[in-house]
Order: structure tokens, then C-alpha cells, then sequence
């Protein structure tokens, strides 16, 4: 399932052997690489949570491998558990507290009338003893990822008070050659990459996808006609809808938070401006108007303002507009290249692309103390999103010649590349929470 | 006048190290040609499409350059261009056809920004051609920003070779 590399120093024998029983046991469908973890991730086990026969979804390891991709755990491998429990009354806490787990998961699986599986789950608190809850879901067939997610949703939640986004989706484009030509995909998953889904196949490029509010919908940009539109497309079903056909660009649409409207960007009055596009009444409003390049627009939570890049100032910095009272300020001064905005869920944290020492990273900004921070160590960084809890990003950048996604804690201590299946991937885009 | 010696030799060699990067390496030839052959297809299945005579009027004048290349993070014509430009401002005036001038990036930095690069090259090349005397009505800027590279490598040379306007 996974070939964990850990790099802290401490643990490095122990974690040479662990990898060494994952390796063995892997057939896997993603691998993951952390290259850097939290400084003391806490002590979990995921106890195995045993399915009907027919199921071939192993819930417990999705639970793990969630947590672990967190960074902030080290979830022990089912190779080492000295017993397997599947309820509360059958842990012997004496086997999890002497291998040093901190946190214990089991879960029971039970056939409901109406065939579908209904699993109860509770987290343990090993050195106290103490049962920190039990919960039920229910789920079959298809359904059952998302019931492993849910589970470490709960998890997540009830150790670290964050709440969980393992829930969520991705989209990204993939750009590989076929018969000698460039095929672009604009893909959507579940946020640990399983369950990929074909949503547009073109031989035109893709670009710049983004969330409905709703998580039920995408906008992006594709070639398709010979020249860069605006698409909207439903994630269920195969609806899609062309909202712009200008002259020149027509691109980076971001969709509001209210899901009224979207802001985009239009060059067709000559040269590239924000505009406002509404779903409601299909208006266009300027909202910029300067002779240089105005792109990359992104709302703030609230919907009260934008933020953007602009080189207005001589070099590409971002820019925030309050769109009631068109008030223009600058938020970035550090550097000669910040663009491509986008702000966390607490409208504070702005991530974007930082060039330094010519070299394309992924840095944040806290809107209140001004600091800036570089979160990232790849080169040719680019197209940040952040997870809706607000914790990790992910970001597009360059490994062994191709594309490839990588994620980044937001205080940069966790970090990993996700291996692609497919050849080269780019703008990944994390979807909000779906429930 | 020392300056422009300078410059000259500047230009020279750019030229010369384009050229050498041009020859000496086949994979990157093959790879340039390749996206050539699949942006044709796609001009023919495009809104292009029924400008039969369009293509032909272009394809006529193959002796000379369509491509023309850019410096990192600029939109400013080199002055080598100038004499090719020229030459396709006279064949427009002469023939007035409509014309895509399709600007690209090379792959640093952010995409979005990228595609206001590549408009901003293409405009640099209609604003040549209007100054020479073309109808710009017949001029369509069209960037693809950093999507259709003409060579794939992260490199300088592969990054010289995508930054450009091409006139389709």
C-alpha cells in the first residue's frame, strides 16, 4: 500500500525496518514519499476492521495510510499488533501500550438487512484507558473509501481539534503524449488519489480548474474551439456548459463563495482585466482597470474582496480588491514574483508562487504580521491550493522530468510527492468539504 | 557605438547558440516537430477551419522565419524579427488574410500568468504588423501560454525554444 521514507534521525533503524515489512506487503495503487514528517507524529493503530467476504476494500488500511499522509501520525503497521481487536470490550490495552501507541482505532463491521454494511468504530486513548468515542456509519460497495475517510475524519478531528478533510476531492489536469500528440485530461479523485474519474479528454489544452462552493461542480478553461473559453461542468452526469467566447483570454475563473459568481479574466478591451461574471443574470462587470497584466483572481472567504496578481508595480505581486468600495492594496513586497493568490479557509493565510534566488517556490504569508515563509524545497513550483481544514497544500512542481502533484504542511514541517500513475500532472485544485 | 557592437555580438551568438541547440540535438527537433504536426490538425479542425486558402497563403511563403522568439519575462521584438515581419506585413497587404499570431511561454512561473505573456508577445507582433500597414482585423492574438511547449526539457535551450510567437 505504501513505502513510508522517514528522514527524522531517531527513529531511523526502527523506520528501516518498517519499510522493509510495508514494501513486502505492497501491491500498491499510489506510492507515497514522505520526505519530511512532523517532529513527534502521534502513536496510532488502526486495528484490522474485517468486511463480508465479498468486499475487497481493506478500510483499516485507508485509515492508516489517512493519517499517516497527515504527517502528524505514525500509524503502526497490522504486521506488529500483538492482537487484533474489533470492539472496545476486547482491547487489551497492556498489547498497545507496551509498543508505545498512544491511540488505538477498532471497528466492527456488521450486514444490515439491507445488505449494506454498517460499521461501528471507536478511538481509544491507550495510557488512560479511556474510550474517546464510539461512532456508527453505514456504506457498501462504492461507498465503503468513503466510509474509511469518514472514519478518519472522526479521528483526525477528535486528537488534533482540526477538522478532518480526508473526505475531499482533487481535480488536476494531465497533459501526456499520444501518437506524438499532447492528450489533456482534466481528472477528478478522492483527495488520497484512489477512485480517479475522467471528466474532459482533449487534444486542445485544459487549464485552471476550480470548485463550486458545493464541491458539485467545476469551471475551467479548454481549447477546444481554438481559443481559450471558460467551461462549467457537473461532476455527476456529463453536463457542461460554455459561458465565454471572447476575443483574447479568457481565463483563471474562481468560483465566489456564495456561488453567484465567478471572477475571471477577460482581455478583450486589450489587455488582461478581473472581471465579474454572474451565474445569475450572465453580466459581466470590469472590475480592474490598468494598462498592465491583471490575472489570477481569488476571493477572499468572506466574498467581500478578490485578491490577484498584477505587475502594475514593475513586477507580478498580489494585489487585494474590495470590490463594495474598490479599494486597491498591495499585500506582497518581499521579492520580484508573487502570483497566483490563494487564501486559506481563515482568510489570513495567503500562499502563492515566490520567486527566490531565481527559483519558483510555494511560500505563505500571514496577512496580519506580514511574514513571509517558504514552505516548499522543489524548483518550478507552482499552482498552490489549500486543503479546506486549512492544514496542508497542495502544489504542482517538476520531479524526474515530468509533473508531478507534491503537498506541504502549512507550517512546512510535512512534505510529500504523490507519484502519478499517468504521465505529467499539473494544477491540482482541492475541492471544499463535501458534507 | 561600442554598445551596439556589443549588442550585435550579443545577438550573434544567442543566434548562433540557438542554432547549434537546433541542430545538435535531434530528440528536441523531433519533439518541435512533432507539436508542429498536431497544432496544424488542430488550426484545421478549429474556427480556422474553413480558411483553406489561408493556410496556403502561409505555407507559400515558407522561405520565410513564422516563429519569433522572445527574451525571459518580455514581450519585446528581437531585431533580427524585424526583416521576416516585415515581409509577412507586405504578403498581408498584398493578400489580406486573417492570420493567428499564437504567443507561447516557456515554463516558469505561474500558467495563468503565463497565458497574459503569451498574449502580451502576440500583441507585440500585431502591433509590428498594424505599424507596417496590415489591417488588424485580419490579426487574431491567441496565447497558449506555457500549455504547448515546442520542446519539453527544463532547460535554457528548451526554454529559449518556447518562448515565441508563431503566425499561423
Amino acid at each position: 500500500m505504501f513505502k513510508p521514507i522517514y528522514t527524522r534521525i531517531g527513529r531511523l533503524a526502527f523506520a528501516f525496518l518498517l519499510g522493509l515489512v510495508l514494501v513486502a506487503q505492497a501491491h500498491a495503487e499510489l506510492t507515497i514519499e514522505i520526505t519530511s514528517g512532523a517532529d513527534n507524529p502521534t502513536q496510532i493503530a488502526v486495528a484490522p476492521i474485517r468486511l463480508g467476504s465479498t468486499a475487497d476494500v481493506d478500510l483499516s488500511a485507508i485509515i492508516s495510510e489517512d493519517l499517516r499522509r497527515s504527517g502528524l501520525f505514525e500509524a503502526m503497521p497490522r504486521a506488529n499488533m500483538l492482537s487484533h481487536p474489533a470492539t472496545v470490550k476486547d482491547v487489551y490495552f497492556r498489547d498497545w501500550r507496551i509498543i508505545g501507541m498512544e491511540y488505538l482505532v477498532v471497528g466492527k463491521a456488521a450486514t444490515q438487512s439491507d445488505g449494506r454494511s454498517q460499521i461501528t468504530f471507536s478511538l481509544l486513548e491507550v495510557p488512560s484507558e479511556r474510550t474517546v468515542f464510539t461512532h456508527r456509519v453505514q456504506g457498501s460497495g462504492n461507498e465503503l473509501r468513503d466510509v474509511a475517510h469518514y472514519i478518519s475524519d472522526k479521528v483526525f478531528e477528535a486528537i488534533t481539534g482540526i477538522r478532518g478533510a480526508f473526505s475531499t476531492r482533487l481535480a488536476y489536469v494531465t497533459a501526456n503524449p499520444e501518437g506524438g500528440a499532447l492528450v489533456y485530461r482534466l481528472m477528478v479523485s478522492d483527495s488520497d488519489g484512489a477512485r480517479e474519474r475522467l471528466m474532459l479528454k482533449s487534444k486542445e489544452p485544459i487549464m485552471s480548474p476550480n470548485w463550486s462552493p458545493d464541491g458539485k461542480e467545476l469551471v475551467y478553461v479548454s481549447f477546444e474551439t481554438g481559443r481559450p473559453a471558460i467551461f462549467r461542468q457537473k461532476l455527476s452526469g456529463a453536463k457542461r456548459e460554455q459561458l465565454t467566447n471572447f476575443r483574447g483570454l479568457n481565463g483563471a475563473p474562481a468560483w465566489s463563495p456564495d456561488g453567484k459568481q465567478l471572477a475571471i479574466v477577460l482581455s478583450k478591451d486589450g489587455n488582461p482585466e478581473i472581471y465579474l461574471y454572474s451565474l445569475l443574470t450572465r453580466s459581466f462587470t470590469r472590475l480592474t482597470r490598468h494598462f498592465s497584466i491583471d490575472t489570477e483572481p481569488n476571493w477572499t472567504p468572506d466574498g467581500d474582496a478578490v485578491v490577484f496578481t498584477s505587475d502594475r508595480g514593475g513586477s507580478p505581486q498580489i494585489y487585494k480588491l474590495t470590490i463594495a468600495t474598490g479599494k486597491l492594496q498591495r499585500l506582497t513586497f518581499s521579492g520580484s514574483y508573487n502570483a497566483r493568490p490563494r487564501l486559506a479557509a481563515d482568510g489570513r493565510t495567503l500562499v502563492m508562487v515566490h520567486r527566490n534566488k531565481g527559483v519558483f517556490h510555494i511560500a505563505s504569508q500571514d496577512l496580519v504580521t506580514g511574514d513571509l515563509r517558504i514552505l516548499t524545497s522543489t524548483r518550478l513550483d507552482e499552482s498552490p491550493t489549500v486543503a479546506p481544514n486549512g492544514a496542508m497544500l497542495l502544489y504542482a512542481t517538476k520531479a524526474g522530468g515530468k509533473g508531478v502533484l507534491a503537498a506541504v504542511s502549512i507550517d512546512a514541517g510535512v512534505k510529500y510527492i504523490l507519484p502519478s500513475r499517468l504521465g505529467d500532472v499539473r494544477e491540482p485544485a482541492w475541492s471544499p468539504f463535501l458534507r | 557605438m561600442k554598445q551596439s557592437v556589443l549588442r550585435t555580438t550579443f545577438i550573434i551568438s544567442l543566434l548562433s547558440l540557438f542554432l547549434a541547440a537546433c541542430s545538435s540535438s535531434p530528440s528536441t527537433t523531433s519533439t518541435g516537430s512533432n507539436t508542429g504536426a498536431v497544432s496544424n490538425g488542430d488550426v484545421t479542425t478549429g474556427s480556422v477551419s474553413g480558411d483553406g486558402v489561408n493556410g496556403g497563403a502561409i505555407d507559400a511563403s515558407g522561405d520565410v522565419e513564422t516563429v519569433f522568439y522572445f527574451e525571459f519575462d518580455k514581450a519585446i521584438l528581437r531585431p533580427e524579427a524585424l526583416a521576416a515581419l516585415r515581409i509577412h506585413a507586405q504578403r498581408l497587404i498584398a493578400n489580406p488574410v486573417s492570420v493567428r499570431l499564437e504567443g507561447h511561454a516557456d515554463e516558469r512561473g505561474t500558467r495563468e500568468y503565463n497565458m497574459a505573456l503569451g498574449e502580451r508577445r502576440g500583441a507585440a507582433v500585431k502591433e509590428f504588423l498594424m505599424l507596417q500597414g496590415v489591417n488588424g482585423s485580419g490579426l487574431e492574438v491567441i496565447s497558449y501560454g506555457e500549455e504547448r511547449p515546442a520542446a519539453m526539457a527544463s532547460s535554457e535551450s528548451a526554454w529559449a525554444q518556447n518562448r515565441r510567437v508563431e503566425i499561423r
